[in-house]
C-alpha cells in the first residue's frame, strides 16, 4: 500500500513538472507580445487547444507508464525479497525468488547462499544438541534406576548443604525422623536437619578434595537407628562450567555425596555373633583346662593308685559331656544368628522353581520337570534357603529310595503360594519323611547348620508331606506367603506414587541461587514454597475454634513434591460441632489420641523452615497459627501468598475466587477436597499454573506479588 | 621342710588334678573352694604359694590378690592366678594386682608345675 502511495506521488509530481514547465513554456511565449500578437496567439492556441491539451495527456500517461515499470522494478521487487527474507527468518528453508535487475539478483543469490549455509549449521547445531540431550536424558534415567535400586542410602548436596538428590532408601532410613505425618528429607532442604551439622563438617574438613578420600562417621536416627556414614567430595567440574565453578567457588568443590548404611541389625546380628564366640572360647577355657590336665596327669603317673585313676577318668568323662553340651547349644544359636541374617525378597515363583531345577540336576543324577507352573505368582521368600531346602529334600529323596523323576509345581491358594516336590510310584512313611526335616541339611557335602524347618520358619511358610494313593503321587508341599498382584507394584514404587518417577533429584539446585538477595527481590520461580490448608472445627478462631487438620506439600524448584507431604491430624482438646463433620469428614474417634496442637506446630514450624508459606485465603489460615503463637511460642514469620488474592490479581473481572472455581478456570481436576493434604495439593498446583501468568503480568518476584496481592486486597475491601 | 601351696579353686575337676600334682612333687597342699576361705586359709597356713582361679564364688582372684598383697604379713608370698578368659586385658590386671605369675587355662601340667618350682625356689 505505502509503495503504492509512493508511485501515486511520483506520478504527480512528474505530472506536476510536465504542466509546470507547460504552463512556463507559454508564459515565455506569451510575455511581451503586443495586443495583435496576442490576440492572433490567443486564436491559434484556441484552435490547437485540444491537441496539446491531448498531448499533454498522452505525455502524462506515458510518464506514469514509465515510472510504474520503474517502481516495480526498482521497489516492488526489493521489498519482495526483503519480505520474503523476513520470512526464511521463520521458516529457514524457504528461498528468495530471483527476479528484477541483475544487480538484485545478484543479492538475492548471495543472501540465499548465507542461508543455505546458515540452515546447514542450525540442523547441524539441533542434531547436536538432540543428541547430547539424548544422551543425558539417558545418563539421567540410568542413574535414577540405580539411585533408587541401591541398598544404601544416597544423599547429595550442594556445599551449603542443601540437598539434591536422595534416593529411595535414603527416604526409608529417614521417614518420620523428626515427627509424624513428616519427613527431614527433603529436596532443597538441609542436609542438617537430618546430620548434626558438626559431624559433617569434620569429615569435609579431614577430606582431601584432590586426592577424592572419603570419611565415615557414625549417627544415630531420632528412632534409634545406627547408621554408618560416608561422605565423599563431589570435585568441581574442571571448570567446564562456570556455574560449577560458581558454587563451589573457595570449596574446591561442588558438594558432595553421603552413602548410608543401616548398620542396627547387622550390628545387632554381628555383636551376637561376637558374643556367641567370645562365650565359646571362654566358657571352654575351664573345662578344656580341667580335661587338659586330667589327662596329662593320667598320661604322665601311669603309677597312681586304682582309685585316682576312676578319680581322674571321670574327670575326663564329665568335662567331655559338658563340652559336648556347649558345642551343640553354640551351634544352635548360631543358626538363630543365621536366620536372622536372611532378608526375604519378593521374587517370581516361577524363576525360583526354575533355578531349583537347576541346582538339584546339578547336584544329583535326577530329572526335574516343571509343570503346572502358575506364571502370575510372586512369593516373598529367601530365595537361596528355600533352594537349599528343596535340594536337599531332592537329594534325600534320591539317595535313600532311589527316586530319578521329580516334578516342580506351583499355584497360588489365597494369601499363600504352594510350592509341590512331586514324585510317584514310591511311598514312605510320614515319621521317616519328617525326621528329614529337623536333620540339619547336607547335600553333596556342602553342610548348613540349618534344617528345613528353619529354613520354612525363616520364610514365614510351612512344609509337610503328603500323598494321593489314587494317582500314585506323594509330594512335600511348603506353603509360602504369596504376594498380591497390586502390593508387588506398591512395594517397588513406595507409597502413593506408584504412577511417577519419583521427584527425588533435582539437579538444578546445584547452580546456587542468589540467596544473599533480600527474599523479596528473588523471584518467585526459583523460592522453595510450602503449600498448606487446615481444617478446623469452625469458622472463627477467636471464638474458640481449633484447628484439627494440618496439611502441606513443599514446591521446590517449580515442582510439586507430593511425596514431600505433612499430614497431621490434630486432637483440637474441645468438643467437634456437626456441621463441621460434614464438611470434612473427620470424626472425634479419628482425633482421639492424636497430639494436640502445641505438640504439633513445632515440627509444622520446622517443615516449613525456610519456604515461602502459600494458602488458598491464607488469612484465615493464618489467623488460627496467630492466635496460637502467645500459648506454644511458635512463630510463624515466613512470608505469605495467598492463591485467592493473586486470583484476583490475574482475574479481576471474575466474580468467584473460590478454590474449586479457580482450578476449573486453570483446568485442573479437583479431587479429595477437604482434606487438608487434598487442598494443599490443589492450591499448588493452582499456584504452579499461577506462576507464568504472573510473569506475563510483569510480576516477577516475591516483593511485586506481595505488593500486587497487596493493592487488589485494599481495593476489595474497599468495595 | 616341705613347701606349702594353697591351691584356691571352686571348680573341684582342676582341684583334683593340681592337688594331685603338686603332692607328687613333694609339696604340702592346701584347698580353699571361694575367695573368702581362700583368705582365711592363707592367714591360718600361711603358705609359701597361693595358686588363685579368677572366677571364685564371694570373693575374687582379683580381689583376693589385692587383698593380700595390701598386707605387709604377706610380703613374700608368691601369687599364680589362673583364668579361663585369655584376654590380654585381664592378664595385666592381674600382674598389675600383685600376682607373680599369671596362667590361661588350658595350660600345661609341666609348664605349671615347672613355674611353679621356679617360684618356690626363689622365695
Amino acid at each position: 500500500m505505502q509503495s503504492q502511495a509512493k508511485l501515486l506521488a511520483a506520478v504527480a509530481v512528474a505530472c506536476t513538472f510536465l504542466l509546470a514547465a507547460l504552463l512556463a513554456a507559454a508564459f515565455v511565449i506569451g510575455s511581451g507580445l503586443e495586443g495583435r500578437e496576442q490576440a492572433l496567439l490567443a486564436s491559434i492556441v484556441e484552435r490547437r487547444l485540444g491537441a496539446v491539451l491531448m498531448i499533454v495527456f498522452v505525455a502524462c500517461v506515458f510518464l506514469f507508464l514509465m515510472l510504474r515499470a520503474a517502481h516495480e522494478f526498482l521497489v516492488v521487487l526489493p521489498a519482495r525479497a526483503a519480505e520474503e527474507a523476513g520470512a526464511m527468518l521463520k521458516e529457514p528453508t524457504t528461498r528468495l525468488t530471483m527476479q528484477g535487475s541483475s544487480e538484485l539478483q545478484a543479492l538475492v543469490a548471495a543472501v540465499n547462499r548465507v542461508a543455505e549455509r546458515h540452515q546447514m549449521q542450525e540442523e547441524d547445531i539441533g542434531a547436536r544438541v538432540r543428541a547430547a540431550n539424548a544422551a543425558a536424558e539417558a545418563d539421567r534415567n540410568r542413574f535414577a534406576v540405580l539411585m533408587s535400586e541401591l541398598a544404601q542410602g544416597v544423599i547429595v548436596c550442594n556445599p551449603d548443604g542443601r540437598v539434591l538428590l536422595y534416593n529411595r532408601r535414603a527416604r526409608a532410613l529417614f521417614a518420620g525422623s523428626s515427627g509424624q505425618g513428616m519427613a527431614a528429607l527433603g529436596l532443597g532442604r538441609s542436609i542438617y536437619g537430618i546430620f548434626d551439622r558438626h559431624l559433617i563438617a569434620y569429615a569435609i574438613e579431614n577430606m582431601d578434595t584432590r586426592q577424592r578420600t572419603h570419611r565415615h562417621f557414625v549417627a544415630v536416627t531420632e528412632s534409634g537407628r545406627l547408621l554408618r556414614v560416608l561422605v565423599a567430595p563431589i570435585p568441581e567440574a574442571a571448570s567446564t562450567t562456570a556455574e560449577g565453578a560458581e558454587a563451589g567457588a573457595g570449596h574446591g568443590l561442588s558438594g558432595y555425596m553421603t552413602m548410608i548404611e543401616d548398620m542396627t541389625e547387622t550390628f545387632d546380628s554381628e555383636s551376637t555373633r561376637d558374643q556367641l564366640l567370645q562365650e565359646l572360647t571362654e566358657s571352654s577355657r575351664g573345662p578344656v583346662g580341667n580335661l587338659r590336665a586330667a589327662a596329662e596327669t593320667l598320661h604322665d603317673y601311669a603309677d597312681m593308685s586304682a582309685e585316682e585313676h576312676r578319680r581322674f577318668l571321670a574327670v575326663v568323662r564329665d568335662e567331655a559331656e559338658g563340652l559336648a553340651a556347649r558345642v551343640e547349644s553354640a551351634a544352635h544359636r548360631y543358626a538363630a544368628v543365621l536366620k536372622s541374617r536372611w532378608p526375604l525378597e519378593e521374587m517370581l515363583g516361577a524363576d525360583l522353581l526354575t533355578a531349583a531345577r537347576r541346582r538339584i540336576a546339578d547336584r544329583c543324577p535326577v530329572q526335574v520337570s516343571l509343570d503346572d507352573v502358575d506364571a502370575g505368582v510372586w512369593i516373598k521368600v529367601d530365595g537361596f534357603s528355600l533352594l537349599q531346602a528343596m535340594t536337599y529334600l531332592a537329594a534325600r529323596l534320591h539317595d535313600e529310595y532311589q527316586i530319578k523323576d521329580l516334578r516342580l509345581r506351583l499355584s497360588r491358594d489365597g494369601e499363600m503360594a504352594h510350592i509341590d516336590l512331586i514324585w510317584s510310584g514310591v511311598f514312605m512313611s510320614t515319621e521317616t519323611v519328617m525326621a528329614w526335616e529337623l536333620d540339619p541339611m547336607t547335600v553333596a557335602g556342602e553342610a548348613s547348620p540349618l534344617t528345613v524347618r528353619d529354613v520354612v520358619e525363616r520364610n514365614g511358610g510351612e512344609v509337610w508331606f503328603q500323598r494321593n494313593h489314587a494317582s500314585y503321587l506323594a509330594f512335600f508341599r511348603f506353603l509360602l506367603p504369596a504376594v498380591s498382584g497390586q502390593e508387588a507394584g506398591s512395594a517397588v514404587a513406595g507409597g502413593a506414587m506408584a504412577d511417577s518417577r519419583p521427584e527425588f533429584y533435582d539437579f538444578d539446585l546445584f547452580k546456587g541461587e542468589e540467596t544473599d538477595l533480600v527474599l523479596d527481590d528473588r523471584l518467585l520461580a526459583q523460592l522453595a514454597y510450602t503449600v498448606f490448608d487446615t481444617e478446623t472445627t469452625g469458622l472463627e478462631p477467636s471464638a474458640g475454634d481449633e484447628i484439627i487438620q494440618i496439611g502441606a506439600v513443599r514446591i521446590v524448584n517449580r515442582r510439586l513434591l507430593r511425596h514431600e507431604s505433612f499430614d497431621q491430624l490434630v486432637d483440637p482438646q474441645r468438643s467437634l460441632p456437626a456441621k463441621s463433620v460434614k464438611i470434612h469428614g473427620i470424626t472425634a474417634d479419628m482425633l482421639a489420641g492424636q497430639p494436640s496442637i502445641d505438640r504439633v506446630l513445632p515440627i509444622f514450624r520446622s517443615y516449613v523452615a525456610d519456604t515461602v508459606l502459600v494458602a488458598h485465603n491464607a488469612a484465615f489460615d493464618m489467623r488460627f497459627l496467630e492466635l496460637k503463637e502467645a500459648g506454644t511460642g511458635v512463630r510463624f514469620d515466613r512470608p505469605v501468598l495467598d492463591t485467592f488474592l493473586l486470583s484476583a490479581v490475574l482475574f479481576p473481572n471474575q466474580e468467584s475466587h473460590r478454590l474449586e472455581a479457580i482450578a476449573e478456570r486453570l483446568g485442573i481436576s479437583v479431587l479429595g477436597r477437604h482434606t487438608a493434604v487434598g487442598d494443599a495439593i490443589v492450591t499448588a498446583e493452582v499456584f504452579l499454573k499461577m506462576l507464568p501468568l504472573l510473569a506475563d503480568k510483569g510480576i516477577h518476584t516475591l516483593g511485586e506479588a506481595r505488593e500486587s496481592s497487596e493493592r487488589t486486597y485494599h481495593a476489595r475491601t474497599r468495595y | 621342710m616341705a613347701k606349702k601351696i594353697l591351691i584356691a579353686d571352686d571348680e573341684p575337676n582342676i582341684v583334683i588334678s593340681l592337688e594331685f600334682l603338686l603332692k607328687r612333687e613333694g609339696y604340702e597342699v592346701v584347698v580353699a573352694h571361694d575367695g573368702v576361705e581362700a583368705l582365711a586359709r592363707v592367714r591360718a597356713e600361711r603358705p609359701d604359694l597361693a595358686i588363685l582361679d579368677v572366677m571364685m564364688p564371694q570373693r575374687n582372684g582379683f580381689e583376693v590378690c589385692q587383698d593380700l598383697r595390701q598386707d605387709p604379713e604377706f610380703k613374700d608370698l608368691r601369687i599364680m592366678m589362673l583364668t579361663a578368659k585369655g584376654r590380654d586385658t585381664e592378664v595385666s590386671k592381674g600382674l598389675a594386682l600383685g600376682a607373680d605369675v599369671y596362667m590361661t587355662k588350658p595350660f600345661s601340667t609341666r609348664e605349671l608345675i615347672s613355674r611353679v618350682k621356679t617360684l618356690i625356689d626363689r622365695a
